[in-house]
């Protein structure tokens, strides 16, 4: 018997009796997420919240955060000045290493932990968000839930092959428990909250 | 897996004791943690109502995990991902070998995953000249010390920044003296991403598997099993086989929980869905047995495999706080790790059940309502009917069983110590006694119960 067969049997001859799975409905809420709630959290795990209206508004604020020579890349064709086909599509490591400023869209967050819903659809390639030194994700105001069972009613109705929650900066309080902002992934984490009811 | 090693767990914890600032640091240091859980669980109100369903959850995995597996094995191929099963830690560490010679590499790089400490991974890889990396920055900095983690979640809690300092010193050569945690971070940062940058394989752990859609969820703070992952052609994801849930939706439950529990923060800064290989790369999943499935054959012990590695009933453990990971020569260290390793090895770990006050401390934390303490206690029980007591244990219950079944010698024995408590409290406070290591002896009452009884009884 091969090691597949013979743990399967040895699983069945071990487990007990069926219990049964809980319901899931108490938990889920009516009332849309608190954005409010959501930029509180995101502030307390280290990442910056902006309200805007506009994709230009976005733009400035990356070159007032930024200054100049900096790598800013996106693939979002709204933000056409940062939009670089050549290093987007890239599998040259070097193309993608020195990247300041990656933005992409994320679909939607969640209030109770600040978190924000993003597919490897929006990331264009799976490294980007976290290879880059600088993360921004935009967001339309309206697309915030409570929490994350809200948050997985809204996941099974998309399909991803590479899917993250993303909350905040990379981080560590490996040494000592002193929180350090910039692990491994990006130094900072920015969201851009877009009011689409103009 | 560790190195060999005969002394006990009350042994290796008088080693940690003797440096009794950096006891008490790492005490209030995890006290600390288990406080900021504490505070973050109770701003939710339906946190018990979480708890609860999140062990029903795992009851019923438990109890239907043939067909889970099953059922995430075709998921899972069908999204593209090529499933390994390995009934012991050594076939899992030939899997990973095979793959990584299959990439025609020498090197590899990994995030955290326990699983890889239980089967002794790292040593395996090293015999066999593959190099090792690990990435979480916690491991990293244990693996340049020459020393397995001692926590579960925080790798070097043990370790003092100074002596991390001098750890970096001396392998990544920055200057001696430097205990800047931020200076000390960054260096590791770009030693580290260099490793990302260049490794073809890269290993991960895994917190979650959907048997639903065939998905496992990786959870990090610095992004490290990411940035492994889709940097290399070659992902390999160990899990233990219990690490399956039914459906999506309740990874809603368990993120609610995890790290809330762990940490006291909201959810980890990255909790990563891997469904489908990108294009052009691999992922291999081997699910891994390892005595899992004769812990789940063990009636009193089978819920042990609820545990989702949160560390809560390390962090609030007053044994735990004051005696170090270490001392616990296992991978999974404090109380959950002291009802796991039995299983593995009875004759090894006779000595973890008895590493506990049975305060019941680990089970009120644990989000998935593992009765933790119970389980030390009947661990206790199974290992002494099995003759793995320890021999000084053996011997003191010999004497407390005479003592106590004897009316005479009880009250003799209760009279001396009084006695030498009061007139004579050198004779027990000294090293000869174990109980007065790390510890005062307390003031004696002036009689015992039975003479305040008789007492009492005559003059009503």
């Amino acid at each position: 018997m091969n090691s597949r067969d013979k743990i399967f049997a040895a699983v069945k001859a071990s487990q007990p009796a069926t219990t049964p799975l809980p319901d899931m409905h108490s938990f889920e809420r009516n009332a849309a997420g608190s954005l409010d709630k959501f930029t509180t959290v995101l502030k307390t795990v280290g990442g910056s919240v902006y309200y805007v209206n506009s994709y230009a508004e976005v733009a400035n604020i990356l070159h007032d955060i930024n200054g100049e020579g900096k790598k800013i890349i996106s693939p979002l064709t709204e933000l056409r000045e940062f939009y670089n086909e050549a290093i987007l599509n890239s599998t040259h490591i070097s193309d993608l290493q020195d990247i300041d400023v990656f933005i992409i869209k994320g679909q939607f967050a969640v209030a109770e932990n600040g978190a924000i819903w993003v597919t490897d659809k929006e990331m264009h390639q799976r490294v980007l968000p976290f290879i880059t030194q600088h993360l921004a994700i935009i967001i339309n105001a309206e697309n915030v839930v409570p929490t994350m069972h809200e948050a997985y009613d809204q996941i099974s109705k998309t399909s991803y092959g590479f899917g993250t929650f993303i909350a905040g900066p990379s981080k560590t309080a490996d040494i000592e428990q002193s929180l350090v902002i910039g692990a491994h992934g990006p130094r900072s984490m920015t969201a851009f909250v877009m009011n689409t009811s103009l | 897996m560790m190195e060999e090693q005969t002394k006990d767990h009350a042994e290796l914890a008088l080693e940690f004791n003797r440096d009794e600032d950096r006891v008490n640091w790492h005490d209030e240091t995890l006290w600390f943690i288990r406080q900021k859980r504490d505070k973050i669980a109770h701003q939710i109100p339906e946190w018990e109502t979480l708890r609860e369903a999140a062990s029903q959850i795992k009851n019923n995995v438990l109890s239907n995990l043939h067909n889970y597996l099953q059922q995430f094995e075709a998921n899972a191929i069908a999204n593209g991902i090529t499933v390994h099963w390995a009934a012991d830690g050594a076939e899992h560490n030939r899997i990973v070998h095979e793959l990584i010679n299959k990439a025609n590499v020498v090197r590899m790089v990994k995030s955290k995953s326990m699983l890889t400490e239980e089967c002794g991974l790292n040593e395996y890889l090293a015999e066999h000249g593959i190099e090792v990396i690990d990435s979480d920055l916690g491991e990293r900095i244990v693996q340049l010390a020459g020393e397995p983690p001692s926590h579960i979640v925080l790798p070097c809690i043990h370790k003092k920044k100074e002596e991390i300092g001098e750890i970096f010193h001396q392998h990544l050569g920055i200057e001696a003296g430097i205990s800047d945690p931020q200076f000390l971070t960054e260096t590791a940062r770009q030693h580290l991403r260099e490793v990302f940058l260049t490794r073809k394989v890269a290993l991960t752990g895994v917190n979650f598997a959907v048997a639903e859609t065939g998905e496992f969820v990786v959870c990090t703070n610095e992004g490290n099993a990411d940035m492994g992952a889709h940097l290399a052609d070659v992902h390999i994801a160990s899990m233990g086989i219990e690490k399956i849930i039914p459906e999506r939706k309740h990874l809603g439950v368990f993120l609610r929980l995890l790290t809330r529990s762990a940490t006291g923060q909201p959810i980890t800064t990255y909790s990563s869905h891997f469904k489908k290989p990108r294009e052009g790369s691999e992922i291999h999943i081997i699910l891994v047995d390892n005595g899992r499935t004769v812990q789940l054959g063990r009636k009193d012990f089978r819920n042990s495999l609820k545990c989702i590695r949160c560390a809560a009933c390390m962090n609030t453990c007053p044994v735990y706080r004051r005696s170090g990971g270490h001392s616990y020569h296992t991978a999974v260290a404090g109380p959950i790790g002291s009802i796991l390793a039995p299983n593995l090895d009875m004759e090894k770990y006779a000595d973890l059940p008895f590493a506990s006050t049975l305060c019941g401390s680990c089970s009120n934390v644990c989000p998935v309502k593992i009765d933790i303490h119970q389980q030390l206690y009947k661990w206790r029980q199974v290992l002494v009917k099995n003759g793995y007591a320890p021999t000084a244990k053996k011997a003191g219950m010999q004497l407390m069983t005479w003592t106590l079944s004897s009316p005479g010698a009880y009250r003799m024995a209760g009279k001396a110590g009084r006695w030498v408590l009061k007139h004579a409290p050198f004779a027990v406070n000294n090293s000869f006694n174990p109980w007065y290591k790390q510890r005062d002896m307390p003031n004696p009452p002036a009689q015992s119960f039975g003479e305040w009884f008789a007492k009492n009884k005559a003059g009503k």
